[in-house]
């Protein structure tokens, strides 16, 4: 223990020293610092692989790091072949008030015209996971509601759960009109109802 | 409820007539354990009757008689069934056979026990829906689980009693007798080796017989409905129908290993080592059996025979219609207290003033409770254990006991969460 505490007072000595030293003969500064170095270097080696049982140690640390550098380097894939976020889902004409269209579902979403609150005719994008823990409802059309196949949350039309756990209603996903009539879907902005977010003029369309 | 019959093939008849000799022949091995060991002829007598019985239904169901089980059973019983019959029934009978233990651990009450039960569930299987769904491959071990979890129940509350009765009497319990200890080796590894084996071999027949159920290549688009959890989950399932995701999957399910740590240092009952005893160790007993047959074992069987299509309830004879529809309605306690209570406007109030009732409600529930305990019910605890063990002890309790008071509430009042705050994933 008494040569770590050496070689760093040393080294302090050497830094508290370097501004004075800068103006003069380059000799003498580099004194203090080469007289530090070496211990140092030593140190490290000895701690590092002193011992046969030290280098083990030390061996085994570091492959362990390395595997886990290793892992690490797996969130980083090379190619990701996710689908584009952006979807073409048909035309705004072919969209029937009050009707869930289930074609996009595997895509993550249901297009859906309605009458929303202030009695607006609008299509919006409607994202399948379900607010409570994640699994993918279906639409009953003889209910009118989405339900939940996993704890039995419902969901009216406009995605407003009103049955079962889940906390909150289904996310809408960012929607708009091209200027030929067609329906875009962004998959990657989300609207969220409790916090105000249906009012974005981005989340709906109006028709 | 009008459905197609289905007709029961000739194979399930002749499965059946099997099944019912193979329960008459264990009434005979019974009748004459009655005679010879018992030395009861009465009894023997009454349960060759039985056995009489289960002969003639293996007659009718081997020579293909068509039997099934009358309409109207049926209908009674998918009618007194639901989430919560089926919990408070499961409640009351783990009480009545605690307070009863005496009756329900004398073997002839448990063999009747156990012989109505084979009776119904030799004719239940005429039903096609109930059939379907017991002899689905994923559901054939929670069959075996409710006889085994049941066996398991009874034996010990026997030695229990008959140990508390020879405590009574100032005599040492029956464990304590056999003083003699045996070898590890080769005793105990031979029995273990034996065990392997046996386990090994059972698997293996299993794995052969029964297909592992696969199912198609995973989809978004089609969804099993009902999506259910493994079956040694399914108890979490059910408790998520209940509570936000963060508390039934993370909150919870870390206060019951951290619970389950717990025990050995906040129990301070010296008594009931190394012997089977209720008297000695009541609230040791009746809680573990609580939080283990009801919240976990009981929460299984409803989750994997009753769950059906849309996590809807289903009786066990009532075909999975993917349409039922349950009209629920669930309402937020904060929703309780201002619209209908103070008839005032919910919007507009920050989450803090909109939620503050429920918080309230909470915090008293968790700090107000154990001072209340400690004074009153449960002040010998309280003295016996120091402040620190049993506010542990407590609040473990309170966490368990949240389950079913939520559960009791959502059926009825219809309350969805007490705290209720989206804007931080917060809910209880
Ligand atoms: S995930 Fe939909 S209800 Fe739980």
């Amino acid at each position: 223990m008494a040569e770590p505490v050496a070689a760093g007072t040393i080294a302090e000595a050497g830094k508290a020293e370097a501004p004075a030293v800068k103006a003069a003969p380059a000799k003498p500064a580099a004194k203090p610092a080469a007289k530090s170095s070496p211990t140092r270097r030593i140190f490290i080696i000895s701690t590092l692989f002193g011992s046969w049982f030290a280098t083990a140690w030390t061996t085994f640390t570091a492959s362990m790091i390395a595997m886990l550098l290793g892992t690490v380097r797996f969130l980083f894939p090379n190619v990701l072949s996710e689908p584009p976020s952006v979807v073409k889902a048909g035309s705004v004409s072919d969209y029937e008030e009050g009707k869930v269209d289930d074609k996009y579902k595997e895509f993550g979403f249901w297009v859906i015209r309605a009458k929303d609150e202030r009695n607006r005719d609008i299509i919006y994008a409607l994202s399948t996971v379900c607010t409570h823990l994640g699994c993918n409802p279906n639409w009953l059309e003889a209910d009118k509601k989405f339900k939940c196949p996993c704890h039995g949350s419902g969901f009216r039309i406009s995605g407003v759960n009103f049955e079962g756990p889940a906390p909150r209603p289904l996310e809408r996903l960012a929607i708009r009109k091209t200027d030929d009539g067609f329906v875009l879907v962004d998959k990657s902005r989300k609207f969220q109802k409790e916090i105000g977010q249906w009012d974005d003029p981005d989340s709906y369309i109006l028709v | 409820m009008e459905y197609e019959s289905h007709h029961l093939s000739a194979a399930m008849q002749t499965g059946l007539g099997v099944y019912f000799f193979l329960v008459a022949l264990m009434n005979a091995a019974f009748a004459h354990y009655c005679y010879r060991q018992r030395q009861d002829p009465v009894q023997s007598a009454i349960w060759l009757g039985v056995a009489l019985l289960f002969a003639v239904h293996g007659v009718a169901f081997i020579t293909h008689m068509d039997l099934v089980m009358p309409e109207a059973i049926k209908e009674l019983v998918n009618d007194v069934m639901n989430p919560v019959s089926y919990f408070v029934i499961a409640v009351l009978g783990l009480v009545a056979f605690l307070v009863w233990r005496r009756f329900f651990t004398d073997p002839i009450v448990a063999w009747t026990i156990l012989q109505v039960g084979l009776l119904f569930s030799g004719w239940s299987m005429t039903d096609y829906t109930f059939q379907q769904i017991i002899t689905k491959p994923d559901n054939v071990p929670i069959v075996m689980l409710i006889f085994s979890v049941g066996f398991f129940t009874w034996l010990p509350m026997r030695q229990a009693i008959i140990n508390d009765d020879r405590l009574a009497r100032g005599e040492p319990p029956l464990e304590k007798l056999e003083e003699d200890k045996v070898l590890v080796w080769p005793d105990l590894v031979y029995t273990e080796l034996i065990c392997m084996v046996i386990c090994t071999f059972a698997l293996i027949v299993w794995a052969i017989t029964l297909k592992a159920p696969l199912e198609q290549p995973a989809s978004s688009s089609r969804i099993p409905n009902p999506s259910k959890a493994p079956w040694y989950f399914l108890g979490l399932q059910e408790m998520l129908v209940y509570f936000d995701p963060w508390m039934a999957g993370v909150v919870l399910p870390t206060f019951i290993i951290i619970g389950l740590i717990a025990i050995p240092y906040i129990d301070f009952n010296v008594k009931g080592n190394g012997y089977y005893t209720f008297v000695e160790r009541k609230f040791a007993v009746s809680t573990f059996l609580f939080g283990f047959v009801v919240l976990w074992v009981v929460l299984i069987v409803l989750g994997t025979f009753l769950r059906g299509p849309n996590w809807n309830f289903f009786g066990p004879f009532e075909p999975w219609d993917p349409h039922k529809s349950v009209p629920l309605n669930n309402v937020n306690l904060s929703d309780y207290f201002w619209l209908y209570l103070l008839g005032d406007a919910i919007e507009g109030k920050g989450w803090l003033a909109r939620e503050a009732p429920g918080i309230i409600l909470i915090l008293v529930y968790l700090l107000g409770l154990p001072p209340l305990l400690a004074k009153t019910i449960m002040r010998s605890y309280f003295i016996r254990m120091g402040f620190i063990r049993f506010f542990i002890l407590v609040t473990l309790i309170q966490f368990m006991a949240l389950l079913p008071i939520k559960m009791v509430l959502r059926w009825t009042i219809n309350l969805k969460y007490i705290v209720f705050i989206p804007e931080y994933f917060f809910n209880i």
